[in-house]
């Protein structure tokens, strides 16, 4: 077996790469990004919560370096320019019998959205999902109140699978959470055209 | 305001506790076809001994003490009259992954021996677990994931009334093929109707 062209590093982007977070160097950001209520609320249902970068750092060690499980990962994104770091992205709920997986992504940097970054980090995780990891599928869910994120979705690819009905309640409104995926021969097909 | 509704009982089926001793060899026993875990579609299939399911009965009760989101109940049932019967194990119900601010959690339900499926004890179940989410929690949505391969659960969970809202495409492999995963949801608005 030969392979036939040089491939690209399997963590990297057009404008981001993917790298492992460092608890000791990263809990701070971490921190920093978890004080921004509206960046909690488009990633979580999870209420806007706030922890010491102490416990933030606890937190990374735990689930880097004691607690590493083998159905989940996640990754810093970091800017190709100039190495910010700028969200995180990763995979959990990996179920290796059925090859599917769950994706969440994150840009805690704002003047990073709406510009092709999360976009970017998630084509970056398609190809370590499909490639590396050989799945068959991702899915991933996003809220209503988030179309910016259901833009960026669409144009990695995702299709709308179906939409769970006032699944949220946020400030007083009850919003659908939307369920999106993408099969490994949807991802083949889109890839290969470029 | 009237308090003496039964809340755990019902026709042919209560709602009971954990027995550890007693129930872990019986679900130990469920696990050898492949089948009662297969439906329910979350854990790896294999067999599990009573040890293993006695420990994941302590980790469900530590669980349920210190996270406080979720509620697990055994189904048995209940036959006055028939001593040999009257309390026998026949399956469980979970409410887990609750969230509070949201009002939701997940509902599983199965019912372990093949030989008692389809006599209504599911359904009778399945209506208890509902009333005590839905008027005891007063939880606004209930959420079900169930691969699509489990058609009599399927059933089972939209003649309570749940809807199907999404399908995971070819999330579940089994037996050579691809089948999807079906999510459901169930409103207490809807259910009160």
């Amino acid at each position: 077996m030969t392979i036939s062209e040089e491939k690209k590093p399997i963590f990297r982007g057009e404008q981001v790469y993917l790298a492992a977070a460092d608890p000791e160097a990263d809990a701070s950001i971490f921190a920093r990004w978890m004080k921004d209520a509206e960046f909690v609320r488009l990633m979580d249902t999870d209420p806007p919560k706030l922890m010491s970068v102490g416990k933030h750092k606890e937190w990374l060690e735990k689930e880097l370096l004691e607690e590493r499980s083998n159905d989940e990962l996640f990754f810093l994104i970091r800017t190709v320019q100039d190495n910010r770091n700028i969200g995180l992205i990763g995979l959990d709920g990996i179920r290796w019998v059925h090859g599917d997986a769950w994706v969440g992504i994150g840009l805690g940097e704002r003047e990073y959205w709406g510009k092709g970054y999360g976009t970017d980090a998630m084509r970056v995780i398609q190809r370590y999902a499909f490639e590396e990891l050989n799945l068959h599928r991702l899915s991933l869910t996003v809220f209503e109140y988030n179309q910016r994120a259901v833009r960026s979705y669409e144009k990695a690819g995702f299709t709308m699978e179906g939409q769970a009905r006032k699944f949220l309640h946020r400030e007083d409104m009850r919003y659908d959470l939307i369920f999106m995926g993408i099969l490994r021969n949807e991802w083949e097909r889109m890839t290969a055209k470029k | 305001m009237k308090m003496n509704i039964p809340l755990l009982e019902g026709e042919l089926v209560y709602l009971g506790a954990i027995n550890p001793e007693q129930d872990a060899p019986v679900e130990a026993g469920w696990t050898l076809d492949g089948e009662f875990l297969r439906m329910l579609g979350e854990d790896l299939v294999r067999p599990l001994s009573s040890a293993e399911v006695k420990k994941r009965y302590r980790e469900i009760e530590k669980e349920i003490d210190e996270k406080r989101n979720q509620f697990y109940f055994t189904i048995r049932r209940s036959a006055p009259g028939e001593s040999e019967n009257q309390d026998r194990l026949l399956g469980f119900t979970r409410l887990s992954r609750v969230e509070w601010n949201h009002g939701i959690a997940t509902l599983t339900l199965g019912i372990g021996d093949p030989g008692e499926r389809r006599k209504g004890y599911g359904n009778d179940a399945l209506n208890l677990i509902l009333h005590y989410a839905f008027k005891e929690l007063n939880l606004f949505r209930l959420n079900a994931s169930i691969p699509g391969y489990n058609q009599a659960g399927l059933q089972l969970f939209k003649k309570a009334g749940f809807k199907e809202e999404a399908r995971r495409r070819e999330a579940y492999r089994w037996a050579g093929l691809r089948w999807d995963g079906i999510f459901l949801g169930l409103l207490k608005e809807d259910w009160e109707q």
